[in-house]
């Protein structure tokens, strides 16, 4: 094994690339859970996002039109799980696992036409100053805009949740929607806001994939980072920060592990390839239980159909 | 002061099934304190919310200040000058007071301007409040100051009050008096839904009374008894509960030295309490919430498991023996908690006298539940206590407050226990409904059995108990015969709860 085939600024380079898809899905997803929906279709919307953002990227030669495309067909796909669970009031679990399976199955048809094909790319964004820092110039400030967007979407969801009215109408709605209702908040609309929310980010994570990660269209390439995403919503306490730190631990140990296995480590692969999944849940579990009561600060109405009565 | 605020004029509201509200019209004055009277289930509820926006009316009209007033939403009614504060606090547990006091508001100001009034409108009022507190960690009367104090942030001209007291100790209805008769003084007027009489005669200025949800009347409480006005709600008399002299038999359950830690951070540790309940006996045990009435009834269900020798029933040591084998030895319990503890929310009625009903009434056989006979106990419990439900598939957090508290005393009394033990037996509950309920228990202990009544109602106590035992602090005082009580005595025997004679002054 030669570990000086690591190059540690490509690797911090990568680590971002690679946490940005799980952080836009979680941070969306995050949002819903807040307002009390758990959508468990996050790998459905996820995909749906790669393929769509894809094949619009192939057709018009540009991936920001991609993109945006790729969020509004989150958020469309993610409204039939809302249309079914807040007015048709269906059991929100089997909903979203049936989400995920639409997606997956929806993506494959979709993309069959575009398979192998190579799209354009976001460009690297040229900062001036910092992006000519040494070493942390190409660490951190030579990526493509999404990875900073990704961001500012973390930094945007927590004040917008602790500092505004409407955050706090939402985190209402997902602690008692019954309370809510009593005041005159509809409850139905801010939840169908929050799961078009969680589907447009998750659409966009989606579309980094298959527009900048990989760059291309393979069937099923999300391979499990929206049920990760919904994962680390749980173990980060439903809190934005944390959020940001699973995404990155994860997307950092799985960089880590191919660099390693590229550098020649022969030794338990599949140990190396379990390793995120493994080690993230572990991070984010002592993170949560190392406080005292209130940790588990789960939106008390997390999951719960809500039809108002009278 | 004599002018109309408010006019309800024909207002009308129908379910499927039932008729909430049939053509009610009343007019509520400015500056008044308007007692709006009736039985669970008189369509006292649906008659406010339509008033609030909650609920349209389908026919009918309300007049506010001289102008029309049919809000759309809650939002309206509030914009308007209608406050209201729920029977069932529409609270959020997880977020702060402000947070909670921001959410009842149109328009709050910046959160430190918020802090900042809402410290002033508490001190102002007499109802201390921190505004940085979890409010899921407030007591009862605290969480009902939060939604008061959001009300008057808004400024109301009409404040609704959906059965504010029955859920505070009596010193917080006293603190709370004061609040709404310095309200009062202000301007405000107060719509006061509630069925117990004598706090009403002793608060409001006028009353309406609704009967399966027509108007049947108006009154000043002040001139009218209580009695009457128990009549008017019923539309029949109803006899008071008559206790019938026995004379006490065997002891049925012996409680020696109970000592427990406290359940957990909120609760109250029991300390040594001892006393013996013989048959025949109604022991009644008072005191302010909060002084280990829920832990005492957790050790007595066999919920948590006292020390060994500490629980004898009939002459046999329970202690560490789980609520099935105590009920299997004849001690019942009905806990204060209705939904959730008392019952199941979401399984129907027959479901739920199963759960403790199912070996005393032989409903389960080898494993198998028989429905037949389930059903049919169900269905005896609904006849025999005048439970107001559709049938025994209902489930139980359908039925309203009062009504699933006759059922879930019922199904306990059916069972002819040698001991119950029941908490708040009337917690909620109309007149007429919590007189049926003392009589089931009086006429329960006349044919032999021990009841042990823990309440925070002292009437109540006073009516139906042949003893009577304050608990404070985890403590239990020396049991004293009621009939050589009075209320001064009983405030000192709850020593140390303050203002205890203050509190019932007002009878």
């Amino acid at each position: 094994m030669d570990l000086s085939n690591i190059n540690p600024i490509l690797l911090v380079a990568s680590i971002m690339i690679s946490a940005t898809p799980i952080l836009l899905a979680a941070i969306g997803e995050m949002v819903v859970e807040k307002s009390g929906v758990l959508n468990l279709g996050v790998e459905g919307m996820m995909i749906t996002g790669a393929v769509i953002g894809f094949v619009v990227a192939i057709n018009t030669g540009s991936p920001v039109f991609g993109f945006a495309i790729a969020a509004v067909a989150g958020a469309v796909i993610s409204l039939s799980f809302g249309v079914l669970t807040q007015i048709f009031l269906s059991n929100q679990v089997a909903t979203g696992l049936g989400l995920t399976l639409v997606g997956l199955g929806l993506s494959s048809l979709i993309g069959k036409p575009y398979e192998g094909m190579k799209t354009e790319t976001l460009p690297k964004l040229d900062i001036p100053i910092l992006g000519d820092l040494p070493v942390v110039g190409q660490m951190l400030f030579s990526h493509d805009i999404m990875v900073y967007l990704s961001l500012l979407l973390v930094l945007a969801v927590w004040a917008f949740l602790k500092y505004t009215r409407f955050g706090l109408i939402l985190r209402a709605v997902g602690e008692s929607h019954d309370s809510a209702h009593a005041l005159g908040y509809k409850v139905i609309r801010v939840r169908m806001a929050a799961i078009m929310f969680g589907g447009a980010c998750a659409g966009l994570g989606g579309a980094y994939l298959s527009l900048v990660r990989v760059p291309q269209w393979t069937e099923g390439m999300t391979a499990g980072a929206g049920w990760i995403a919904l994962a680390i919503v749980v173990f980060a306490s439903w809190r934005a920060g944390r959020v940001l730190v699973g995404a990155y631990l994860f997307g950092g140990i799985t960089v880590l592990q191919l660099n390693l296995q590229a550098a020649g480590m022969t030794w338990g692969v599949q140990y190396l390839s379990m390793s995120p999944y493994v080690i993230t849940i572990l991070v984010l579990v002592l993170i949560s239980s190392n406080r005292k009561k209130g940790s588990h600060n789960a939106p008390a109405n997390l999951g719960q159909t809500f039809h108002a009565t009278r | 002061m004599a002018d109309t605020l408010l006019s309800l004029s024909g207002l009308t509201k129908a379910y499927p099934g039932v008729v909430a509200n049939d053509d009610v019209s009343f007019d509520i004055r400015e500056g008044e304190i308007h007692a709006l009277l009736g039985e669970n289930g008189a369509g006292k509820s649906t008659l406010v919310k339509m008033i609030y926006g909650l609920v349209k009316p389908d026919k009918g009209a309300m007049v506010f200040r001289g102008a029309p007033y049919a809000p759309a939403e809650p939002r309206a009614a509030r914009a308007s000058g209608v406050a209201m504060v729920f029977q069932h606090f529409s609270l959020f547990d997880a977020l702060d007071v402000a947070e909670n006091v921001a959410l009842g508001m149109e328009n709050p100001p910046p959160a430190r301007d918020l802090a900042q009034q809402i410290r002033e409108v508490s001190e102002t009022y007499g109802l201390p409040l921190d505004p940085s507190r979890t409010v899921g960690t407030l007591s009862a009367g605290e969480r009902q100051r939060v939604e008061i104090i959001r009300c008057l942030l808004q400024d109301p001209k009409l404040l609704i009050m959906d059965e504010p007291t029955s859920v505070l100790t009596p010193q917080e209805v006293e603190i709370l008096f004061e609040t709404l008769r310095k309200l009062k003084s202000e301007g405000t007027a107060i719509l006061y839904i509630s069925h117990k009489l004598e706090e009403i005669r002793s608060l409001c200025d006028h009353a309406t009374v609704l009967r399966l949800g027509k108007n049947v009347g108006t009154c000043t409480p002040s001139e009218t008894t209580a009695r009457a006005m128990a009549e008017m709600m019923i539309g029949s008399t109803f006899a008071t509960p008559a206790a019938k002299a026995t004379t006490p038999g065997d002891v049925l359950l012996r409680v020696d030295n109970l000592t427990m830690p406290a359940p957990g951070s909120f609760g109250t540790p029991l300390r040594s309490i001892s006393f013996e309940l013989r048959a025949g006996e109604v022991l009644g045990f008072g005191g302010v919430a909060g002084n280990g009435q829920d832990e005492l009834l957790l050790a007595l269900s066999g919920e948590r498991l006292a020390e060994k020798g500490t629980i004898w029933v009939k002459g046999a040591d329970v202690s560490r023996d789980g609520p099935t084998a105590r009920r299997a030895a004849g001690c019942l319990t009905a806990p204060e908690e209705r939904l959730g503890h008392a019952a199941a929310p979401n399984m129907s009625l027959t479901e739920n006298v199963i759960l403790t009903a199912g070996r005393r009434e032989n409903l389960v056989n080898n494993g198998f539940i028989n429905w037949g006979r389930a059903d049919q106990f169900a269905a005896d419990v609904i006849k025999r206590f005048d439970v107001r439900t559709p049938g025994t598939h209902v489930a139980a957090r359908a039925l309203s407050g009062g009504n699933l508290q006759k059922f879930v005393i019922g199904r306990e009394v059916a069972q002819n226990p040698d001991v119950l033990v029941v908490n708040q037996p009337t917690w909620g509950v109309d007149a007429a409904a919590a007189a049926a309920i003392r009589q089931a228990l009086l006429d329960l202990a006349e044919k032999g059995a021990a009841i042990l009544v823990v309440s925070q109602d002292l009437d109540e106590l006073m009516e139906i108990a042949d003893r009577f035992g304050a608990l404070n602090e985890g403590r239990l005082s020396a049991l004293k015969p009621v009939k050589d009580l009075d209320l001064e005595e009983i405030g000192l025997m709850m020593g140390g709860a303050h203002d205890m004679e203050v509190a019932h002054v007002a009878e």
